[in-house]
């Protein structure tokens, strides 16, 4: 399993990997609410945590169709299901790549589009820990969405909108934890429910994301 | 003889052939009669005027939107758990009925909202959940027609149904925490006694039945048709050997 992660992060960073594309991509969408919205900063650092919570949904999305597609094309995938490694195992590396080449680094840049968007530094930390907790549910959920439409020409839009709707609840809760941290009240809730959601996704979708795989692969 | 028999598609042409006129003039019946008795026979609300009258046909919309997804689920499971084919194709049956439920039931609300509210639309959980079951029923059958092996569609929209519920659940109870809402109280309840004026209460009772009785009669006609199109499909595949 530590294996295939290393694997799948180094063909991630190389050339043609599409690691930076994703992160560009969220950098594009979120610059792009001023463009749309106007140049007041009140008003945008009022909108910045949803902006900055659909900016990463999107970027998620646009990353996804990757995580199967290509071992599917050329038959990796055949080789890991015979594998002693359980497919569940090869899903959760998937997600875990998945995670770690998409979700973290949009964390990272959070913190300057903040400040693009007129969020104070000390509101910004609500966002990061919002968007801590709540990409990894976006990645094993997309993981799940890419296991569905994996081997299908196409799958693409399809799979925008198998995922978008799964994406609900966790974007409820991460936009509403950032939000209200940055007005002020308490977000314990939120952050709880949120990792709730972000846990509940991890335990139970590798099974169903495996459960697809096999059927796609028969 | 058990429930399993009719797992026969053959025995299932034959038993849904007979029992769909029945439904369909039950159906008629009690949502004309319904209908007409909570249009004509029953009082203006004294807030609500002639308006109220709009929770015939919003009520029972909603009530089988949301339990139609239920049917598919367990039609789903018991798909994947003993592979009868004409359950499969109920589940896939249902859920077209289910989204113009869905649709009929946010349009009526939207109709209702305007004089009441004053606003075709609020973010209000109950709204927004529905909108929410709207995307997830739209999901399961773009996947239904994206996938042209039936077996492979029929297990992969399987799964969806089961991780759609789990999430659709989810969302309901997110929508909840995300904004209190303008949306009344379930109107309706067995346990409670929660529910609007018997005036308006019985003939509603008639037209849920009705509305029940129509979605019965038209997944049996809508599954009778997908097993004949799977028959006629298999015809030409041999024809053409």
């Amino acid at each position: 399993m530590i294996a295939l992660i290393f694997r799948d992060l180094r063909i991630a960073v190389r050339a043609g990997g599409g690691f930076g594309l994703s992160l560009a991509f969220f950098f594009i969408i979120v610059i792009f609410f001023p463009f749309a919205i106007g140049p007041d900063l009140h008003l945008l650092s009022k909108v910045a945590p949803g902006t900055l919570w659909v900016g990463a949904l999107l970027a998620c999305l646009l990353s996804l169709e990757r995580i199967f597609a290509l071992d599917f094309e050329d038959g990796t995938l055949d080789l890991m299901v015979t594998s002693p490694l359980p497919l569940e195992g090869v899903v959760i590396s998937k997600a875990i790549v998945h995670w770690l080449t998409t979700g973290l680094p949009l964390v990272f840049l959070t913190p300057f589009l903040g400040v693009l968007l007129g969020l104070q530094n000390s509101n910004v930390i609500f966002l990061i820990i919002s968007l801590i907790f709540g990409t990894p549910a976006l990645s094993i959920i997309g993981t799940f969405g890419a296991a569905l439409t994996a081997g299908m020409k196409r799958g693409g839009l399809l799979l925008s909108i198998l995922v978008l709707p799964l994406y609900i609840p966790t974007l409820i809760f991460g936009a509403e934890a950032a939000r209200r941290g940055i007005q002020g009240f308490e977000t314990q809730t939120s952050i709880l429910l949120l990792s709730g959601v972000t846990l509940l996704s991890w335990a139970i979708l590798p099974f169903a994301a495996a459960s697809v795989l096999r059927i796609n692969l028969r | 003889m058990s429930f399993w028999e009719y797992a026969n598609p053959l025995k299932f042409l034959k038993l849904s052939g007979t029992l769909i006129p029945y439904f369909s003039i039950l159906a008629t019946i009690t949502i004309i009669a319904g209908l007409s008795w909570g249009f004509f026979f029953t009082p203006d609300d004294y807030k609500q005027g002639a308006t109220v009258k709009i929770l015939y046909v919003h009520v029972p919309s909603a009530f089988v939107a949301i339990n139609a997804w239920f049917m598919m689920l367990v039609a789903s499971i018991i798909w994947l758990v003993r592979r009868h084919h004409v359950s499969a194709l109920a589940a896939k049956a249902a859920a077209p009925i289910g989204i113009a439920m869905t649709i009929i039931g946010l349009v009526t609300g939207a109709l209702w909202g305007q004089p009441m509210w004053g606003t075709w639309w609020e973010w209000d959980p109950k709204l927004t959940s529905f909108l929410i079951l709207f995307l997830f029923y739209l999901g399961y059958i773009v996947l239904w027609a994206a996938v042209e092996d039936p077996d492979t569609a029929a297990d992969l929209t399987s799964v969806l149904c089961i991780v759609g519920s789990v999430f659709a659940v989810l969302s309901r109870y997110a929508t909840v925490f995300w904004n209190q809402g303008l949306h009344q109280d379930a109107s309706l309840s067995i346990d409670k006694e929660e529910h609007v004026a018997d005036v308006f209460y019985y003939p509603l009772i008639v037209v849920m039945a009705g509305f029940v009785l129509l979605f019965i009669a038209l997944v049996l006609l809508n599954t009778r048709s997908e097993i004949m199109k799977r028959r006629a499909g298999a015809i030409m595949a041999r024809s053409r050997v």
